[in-house]
Order: structure tokens, then sequence, then C-alpha cells
């Protein structure tokens, strides 16, 4: 039986020599997605800007009536609601944010939930509540919080990580990657106004853990170059380790995606956001193995010493007397 | 590293096949199988957003803690010097700024005036309750010492949360998880809820019953206005009775609290109203008993939560410890206050601050979903890994069945719980796992295509594959435990998943693999291999 190459064998494609623009690219995609999250903001869902979400099934309507449920629900004065397909055609998930009056205000949230529910349930009998969502702005201010911290402490962790098993310009290299990542997708979701909730925070830090693999196999076959080919120019070993790992890195981040892509099509719908994020990271972290990770070892001057401490300061003497370095 | 002797195989074999076998109740809880009672059964727990049901995140205001100390403090001194033998006459006393202060009538009894306050200062706890301090030669200042008030909110919280267990038993839910969480707040869960309104309906009331005399002085133009008489406070009354906007002035001191009760159902007066019947215990009674006899044709309100239900002339004395609580009730407002009296007053107000509900159909759905976007999933992976790495691919997929059954079994062994993200951890696990397959096989053909001869190149690819596996592994491993501190509830159920899938992975990708090839190798010496 032959076997499937996804990837040639011996691939040689330069991928260091273009670096310089692809960098320039990403530095100019980085600052992109934090000037779209400052001027965009991000689609806070109920978990960060408090308020509640219902979700709602109009079990005899072969589709629900989103527009009259919107009027319906914004004349009871809490500002537009967002109203939306949820799953099926009659189903919705219907959003209204807590107005910014009632803050502070604990129960203020909960007494809007129960409003708007009764509200709907008197207006269409075939109003089936599948589920409620109510977060007041205590609650959705830790949330927020609590997610500033999550993220940075599991890049910094990983980065140090690395950096113990590796050397500092890895630490450096996994952390800026990283750092890539994050922006990225944090930039799409500011960019496309995709609901924000703390499952995309979820997203993002399993991302933070799956970016990484990508980055510790070209770093491991680095390490291991170093090692093996003490004379061989940097850009040169550079490039000849993410070729050499080109084939795990395609076929990995493929058996990945086609996991997960029935998820994001079959799946329930209250996984979407999550399962998409995940794949948009996936995508973006294979990109910053290859382009941001390895290249910044280069800018840094990593060198094979670094993985040679075994050697004291006579032997070297000898070797460098004998013209071996 | 390939060698395998008889005692390492049965070991994980054994290790494999009781992971494996763990996961079987929880395989036919999903599929909505029953499992025969005759066998074991540990089985996962379903989330709410799976199973239906809701989460509700009380919060309470430890404010009231504090004023209901200040004004069981006042009565308490007030009391002693009282009785004290000769009795010490007091002024006024204030309860500003969360201290207490008064000045005694005769500077001259200030010891005696101490000797009595300190059981009270002391408190019965650990820690001291109160300052005593003494001002201008004759002021007694009583301030709360900080410990004193946390070790008050800590045991007020403790009562509440056996109140809220009481309160939600009386609704005959099956198995609700009450917990409490930090300083002030009370994570209540409970599955296949159909009706959460109810549920908070029944938490929001606190259930704090007085029996307060009417100040019959107090003139009802000044009492509309909110002017208080001293050593009064106003009360309005409750929005649907027919007094509704109007207030009642009642002495602050001298009434008696529904907290000695031993049973209120709800029930119908003579006019058939529905209204409440509560029985006091012995203590209660007697006060009770005195309380009615002391002020026959005098108007009592009956004050519930700060608002009062009713006020009704006393006609006789009430000695046999039972009354009837009328209020402009409907049955099923009379039946909640039943129930909510019966469990006890909370003794803090309990805020809903976070909610989540999940109907029992639309977690069912996401289920069926969840499992069959998995089945197609893992199969276009298998069929992926077969057509790539041929017989290798085939122990990948192997080991791949062997992880998913193990991750499930662990979670059932280690009682988890399996929420909707929990879910997409499966999925994103079975993506994940054959990472370690796909590492080990590319290396073994860059060996082969070195030239290394077939075992060396099956061992080295182990070897030098096992290096970034680890790192990877570890990696993953602090993303996922930092992903389980975040989160709570569902987030969390993703995190558990990750992370057992982790260890699970790596022993059915690398161990059991490596295992299997081992065998293979041995048996049929291959000259060549088609990876």
């Amino acid at each position: 039986m032959r076997l499937l190459k996804l990837v040639p064998d011996d691939t040689n494609i330069p991928f260091l020599k273009w670096r310089v623009p692809f960098f320039v690219v990403s530095i100019i995609l980085i600052v992109a997605s934090w000037v779209a999250v400052a001027t965009q903001g991000l689609n806070y869902g109920v978990d960060f800007a408090g308020g509640q979400e219902i979700r709602a099934t109009f079990t005899e309507s072969s589709a629900a009536p989103i527009p009259e449920i919107r009027e319906t629900v914004g004349a009871l004065g809490y500002g537009d609601p967002v109203v939306q397909r949820f799953g099926e055609p009659n189903q919705v998930s219907i959003r209204v944010r807590l107005p910014d009056e009632v803050a502070d205000d604990k129960e203020a949230a909960d007494r809007i939930a129960e409003q708007i529910t009764s509200t709907l349930q008197t207006n269409y009998p075939d109003f089936q509540l599948d589920g409620r969502d109510t977060v007041s702005g205590k609650v959705s201010g830790e949330f927020r919080e609590r997610a500033v911290y999550a993220l940075l402490a599991a890049m910094l962790a990983v980065a140090i990580y690395i950096w113990v098993r590796f050397e500092w310009q890895f630490g450096v290299g996994a952390l800026f990657a990283l750092f890539h990542d994050v922006s990225l997708t944090l930039g799409m979701f500011a960019l496309f106004q995709i609901e924000f909730s703390l499952q995309i925070i979820a997203a993002i830090l399993a991302i933070i853990g799956y970016s990484l693999n990508d980055t510790i196999v070209v770093y491991d076959r680095i390490r291991e170059n170093l090692k093996k080919y003490r004379k061989m120019p940097l850009p040169e070993l550079l490039d000849l380790s993410v070729n050499e790992t080109l084939a795990r890195t395609v076929m990995t981040s493929l058996t990945l995606l086609i996991a997960l892509i029935p998820l994001l099509l079959f799946g329930p719908a209250s996984l979407f956001g999550l399962v998409a994020a995940i794949v948009l990271g996936l995508f973006v972290g294979t990109y910053s193995s290859v382009y941001m990770a390895a290249p910044i070892l280069l800018w840094l001057k990593v060198n094979s010493d670094s993985f040679i401490p075994r050697e004291n300061v006579a032997d070297r003497q000898e070797r460098i007397a004998r013209g071996e370095l | 590293m390939l060698d395998f002797p008889l005692w390492k195989k049965l070991w994980l074999w054994g290790l494999t096949a009781i992971a494996a076998l763990a996961a079987l109740p929880s395989i036919a809880l999903l599929a909505n199988q029953a499992w025969p009672d005759a066998l074991p059964d540990p089985t996962i727990n379903l989330g709410l957003d799976l199973a239906g049901g809701s989460h509700l995140l009380l919060e309470a205001n430890p404010q009231e803690v504090r004023a209901q100390r200040l004004e069981n403090m006042e009565e308490s001194v007030r009391t002693a010097m009282r009785q004290a033998e000769p009795r010490i006459r007091i002024g006024d006393v204030s309860t500003q700024g969360g201290r207490l202060s008064f000045m005694l009538d005769d500077a001259s009894e200030i010891d005696r005036a101490r000797e009595i306050l300190l059981p009270f200062i002391n408190g019965t706890g650990m820690v001291r309750e109160w300052d005593l301090t003494v001002m201008d030669g004759s002021r007694f200042v009583l301030t709360p010492t900080a410990q004193g008030l946390d070790a008050a909110v800590d045991q007020a919280m403790e009562s509440a949360v056996e109140v809220v267990r009481k309160r939600i038993d009386e609704l005959g839910t099956r198995e609700p998880t009450i917990i409490r969480q930090g300083d002030n707040r009370i994570v209540v869960q409970v599955p296949g809820l159909e009706d959460p309104d109810a549920l908070k309906a029944l938490l929001g009331e606190t259930a704090q019953l007085e029996f307060k005399l009417v100040d019959q002085n107090a003139l009802p133009a000044d009492v509309a206005q909110g002017i208080v008489p001293p050593g009064s406070e106003i009360f309005p009354y409750v929005e649907d009775s027919p007094f509704a906007g109007q207030s009642v002035a009642v002495r602050r001191l001298g009434g008696i609290r529904g907290d000695n009760l031993v049973g209120a159902q709800q029930s119908f007066d003579e006019n058939n109203t529905p209204v409440v019947t509560i029985q006091f215990d012995q203590q209660g009674a007697a006060r009770f008993g005195t309380l009615t006899s002391e002020n026959v044709n005098r108007p009592f309100a009956i004050i519930l939560d700060g608002k009062v239900l009713s006020a009704p002339n006393i006609n006789e004395p009430i000695l046999g410890g039972t009354a009837q609580i009328s209020g402009s009730f409907t049955v099923e407002s009379a039946n909640r206050l039943a129930i909510s009296l019966r469990s006890g007053a909370l003794p803090v107000d309990l805020a809903v601050i976070e909610e989540r509900t999940v109907g029992p159909d639309l977690g069912a759905d996401s289920i069926r979903r969840g499992m069959i976007a998995m089945g197609i999933g893992s199969l276009a992976v298998v069929v992926l890994m077969i057509v790539t790495y041929g017989r290798f691919g085939i122990y990948a997929t192997v080991a791949l069945v062997f992880n998913v059954l193990m991750l499930l079994g662990i979670m059932a062994i280690l009682n988890t719980t399996l929420t909707l993200p929990g879910i997409a951890g499966f999925v994103l696990t079975i993506g994940a796992a054959v990472d370690a397959n796909v590492l080990i096989n590319e290396r073994i053909r860059e060996e082969r295509k070195r030239g290394r001869r077939v075992i060396a190149a099956v061992e080295n690819g182990y070897k030098e594959a096992s290096r970034a596996i680890y790192d990877a592994n570890v990696t993953n491993f602090i993303a996922g435990v930092l992903l389980f501190l975040f989160g709570s509830g569902p987030i969390r159920g993703f995190a558990v998943v990750l992370i057992i899938g982790l260890f699970t992975s790596v022993f059915t990708a690398v161990t059991l693999t490596r295992m299997w090839v081992a065998g293979w190798l041995r048996k049929s010496r291959p000259s060549d291999l088609n990876v």
C-alpha cells in the first residue's frame, strides 16, 4: 500500500528568506488588532458586560419572529436588544445589556430577566425557554478582571517553562509568538464583532497550549540541529529545522482541524464561538511558530554554545588550539 | 526501549482495561440506556448545561448582619442595666456610626456597669467581640471589633447555607448542590429545575418575621410625612395590602421575633382567606404570651422583611403558642411564606447576582449533537492517520479508541463533571492526541531515510520524539491548570477534560503503541517499514 504524503520528502523551502517582510506584516497585524480592540471594542456577551441572554424556541413556528421580538423587548426600555438566530431557524438568542445606571444595583440584572421572560411568554404562546444567563454588573466585572489575569499568567508561565527547558532566547521567542496569537484572535473578534464570552477566553487559553506545541516541536529540532551542525550558519539551520518538522506541523494542524470542523458544522450552537476561536487560533498559531518564533532566535543570536554546557575551559582551549573552533 | 517483559505487558493492559471498563456506565448514561444495578457504576456527572437545571450565585449583604448585631446588643445592654441590683440608670442609647454609646446617669457606677457588660463584650467565642471605651467620665462607647464582625458574618453565612438547603429541599428537587463560596457567597445548583423563578422567589425572601407594638401616640400626619417619634420606627405596608402606600409607626424595642418557630402551615381563616398558621416553641410561646397579655386591646404589627403584613388588634392573650398571620395572601404566597418560616429566617439578605438556566431539552440536544460531531471528527482523524501511516496509523487509531475510553473512565472514577465545553475538550483531545503519533511516525520515517535499520529507526523515533512530546504536554498542562483556576462551572469541565486527556493521550499514544509496535517487530521481524 502506498501511503499518503502530504508534504513531500526533503522539502527545502526558504522560509527564513522572507522573514523580514513577514515579520513586518505580523507586527502590522498585531498593531491593527489592538487598534481594532481599542476603537471597535469587543462585543462583550453577558458574561463580561452584565445583563441577560435568553435562548428560546418558538415551538409552533417554522421561523422565529426576530424583528417583532426586537421591538417587543426594545419597548421595555433596556436599550436595543441583540436578537439572533441560535441553532435552528425557530430558535433565538436575545441579549440585553445592563443599563449603565444600574451597574451597581446587584439585583437589577435579575429583575430585568424576569420582566423580559414574562413579557415574551405572554406575547408568544409557543415561546419555550431553553436557557437563560443572567449576570450582574458586579460578577461581570470580576470575570473581566480574572480573564486578563488568566491570559497574562498563562503566557508568562509557559514562556518561563520554555526558558528553563531551552534558553532565554527561546522563551522570548515563544512569548512573542503567543502574544501574536492572542492579539490576532482578539483582533478578529473585534473586527467581526463576534460575541466575546467566557468560552472565548477558555478557547484562547487552549490556543496558548496548542500553538506552543508547534513552537516546541520546531524549537526542539533547532536545539538538536544546533548540537549536530555546529558550523552551519544560523539562517540555514533554522530553515533546515522548520523544513524537517514541516510534515509533522502540517499533519498535526490538519488532524486538529478535521476533528474540530464537524463540531463547528453540526455541534451545539452554544459551542460555536469556542470552536471557531480555536480553529482561528490554530491557523494563527501554526503561522507564528514558523514566522515569529524561529526568526526571533536569529535576531536574539542563539548559538550552539548554550547547549554544550559540559565542556570546560581547558577542553575548549585545546579545541581552539587544534583549530576546531 | 522496545523490550516489554510479560509483567510490564500485563500491568499496562490491566491499567488500560480497568480505566476503559470504568467508562461503560457513563457511555450508557450518555446514550440514555439503563445500566444494570448489579454492576459497579462509577459515572461522570452531567453538568447543568447538559442535564438541564439552574445555577444561582447568591450574595449576602454583610451590612445587615452588622445592623442586626447592633440592635441585639442594644437590647442586651438595656435589659442588663434594668435587671441589675440595684438598677443602673442610663440615658438615651445612640447607635450612630455603627457604634453603641450611652451615658450613665450616675458616674460613680462606672465600675459596676463595666462588670455587667463584660460578658457581652467578650462574647462566647474565641475572639473579643466589642471594644469598650469610657469617655468624659461616664459615656460608654461600644465598638464592634473587626474579628467579632467577621465571625458574626461567617456564622450568619453558615446558617444561611442551611436555611437555603432546607428551603430547596421543601421544593422536592433532586440532589441540589449548595456550596458556600468565599466570604459572602453561596452557589446553588439545582438539576432539572423547570421553574427557576419559583426558586428565586423562595430564596429572595429573608423571612424575618417580627411582632412589634404599634406606637399609638404617633400622630398619623407625622407618620405619613415620615417623621419618626422618639423610640419608634416606621414601616410601610406590603404592596398587595389594602393599606399599601401607608405606613405604621411601631415601638422599636420590646417586640419579638419569629425565630422561635417550630412549625408554619398555609391554612384558611374563618372568612376562607389564605393565612399562615405558626407554632412557637416553648420559649417563643411564653414570650408571645407575655406580649399579648400585657397589651390586650392594643394593635401590634406583623412585619415581614421590613414590610407590614397587617396590624391586628390583640383581642385576648394568646397563650397556646399558635398564631395566625393574615396579610392579603394568595394560597401560593401563603404557602411560600410557610415554607420560608419553617426553614427559618435567613440571617442575611441574599441577592441573585448570577443565574444560568438550561432547559432539559436543550441539554439533551447538545449531547446528541456533540456526540455526532465527535463521531464524524474521530472518523476523519482515523482515516487520515491510516492512509498516511499505514500499520502505524492503525496502532494510533486503536490507541485513540482506548484514549477516549480511558479519559471517560478516569473522569467517572474521579466523579468529575462533563459539561458542554467539556465535549469540545474531548474533540480537541482526539485531534491533539494523535500529535504524539505523528511526531513519532514522522521521526521513524526520517530515521529510515537516513539509512537506519528497522529496529534502530523505531527505537530512535520513539526516543527522539519523546522530548518534544514531554515539553508540549507540560506546557499544555500549565495552560490547562490556569484554565481550571480561571474558570467556573462549564469552563472547569473543559479544563478537566483537557488535563486528564493529556495524561491518557501520552499513555495510549506513546506507551501503548510502543508496546504494540515492539510486539509486531519481534514477531514478524520486517526488513522494511511502510511508514
